[in-house]
């Protein structure tokens, strides 16, 4: 018999399959989830710009910053700990603190230079006005 | 849409939407707004986010012993814009506390800015910590 050894051990051909099979799992799983990230954003547009809104509580609005590249729209900020002395008791704690990012694509590219963010009562809202060289052009047909 | 994010530490992505025991006469979603509640020796303090609640719009009782608050969310305009994306509902905050008997009810203060609500609730002079100077015998 010239067969090695560790071929008459019982070995189950799939157990490998099946570890990396686990092993992506555990990492896209995730992926499919489909609650929204931090921060949630209601989006709405017309011909001429979009506007979107966040509901970002309790932030300093010089912790808020605001990226636009093209048709990418990037909202990052942090929400600073706001407890009180350190003797106090927390009973309760659910509010989250910390940093956050959220990039998302917008339907048209937007004109960088007029985007315009307002933070009022924690909700963020920004305007992007649509570019020029994005708006729709009608083309007139001539005949004959 | 989103395509990469950095969840704020232990925030809630959605807002809870409860189902009051008793209704509001408004037809809104009401929400479970997200509460901190603290206790030093003199007060209890409460901090609740409401986002796109200002100080007309926030209404803070304590009836017996139950402190509820309630912040109404202004509309967002829909006339000029058409929605896209829909990832928060907009409503009305409404939750309730059953506080200890031994608060100052005239001595509360409620503060809201940014969207944060905060709540100062002394305590009565009776519940608060006395120090009892203790003299040296001769």
């Amino acid at each position: 018999m010239l067969w090695p050894m560790y071929t008459t051990v019982s070995v189950d051909p799939f157990s490998e399959m099946k570890r990396l099979q686990g092993e992506m799992n555990r990492l896209f799983g995730t992926v499919g989830d489909e609650s929204e990230p931090f921060p949630a954003v209601n989006v709405w547009s017309n011909a001429d710009e979009v506007v979107v809104t966040a509901e970002v509580p309790g932030i300093d609005s010089k912790d808020l910053n605001i990226d636009v590249q093209g048709d990418q729209l990037t909202l990052a900020g942090e929400r600073k700990v706001d407890a009180p002395s350190e003797e106090a008791v927390c009973h309760r704690c659910e509010r989250g603190y910390g940093k956050f990012v959220r990039s998302m694509r917008l339907p048209f590219d937007v004109e960088s230079g007029k985007v315009s963010a307002r933070y009022q009562n924690g909700v963020l809202m920004v305007t992007l006005p649509r570019a020029e060289a994005s708006k729709p052009r009608k083309i007139a047909v001539t005949s004959e | 849409m989103s395509i990469m994010t950095e969840q704020i530490k232990s925030a809630p992505v959605e807002k809870k939407e409860t189902k009051p025991a008793v209704e509001m006469t408004q037809d809104r979603p009401v929400f479970s707004p997200v509460t901190d509640i603290y206790e030093n020796k003199e007060s209890i303090l409460v901090v609740c986010d409401m986002p796109d609640v200002d100080e007309k719009g926030v209404d803070v009782t304590l009836e017996d012993e139950v402190l509820t608050l309630v912040g109404h969310q202004g509309a967002q305009d829909t006339k000029e814009h058409q929605l896209l994306h829909r990832g928060y509902d907009t409503g009305i905050f409404r939750r309730s506390f059953t506080l200890s008997a031994d608060v100052d009810r005239e001595k509360i203060k409620a503060r809201i800015a940014g969207g944060v609500l905060h709540l100062t609730i002394p305590k009565t002079a009776k519940t608060q910590p006395r120090k009892i100077p203790v003299e040296a015998g001769s």
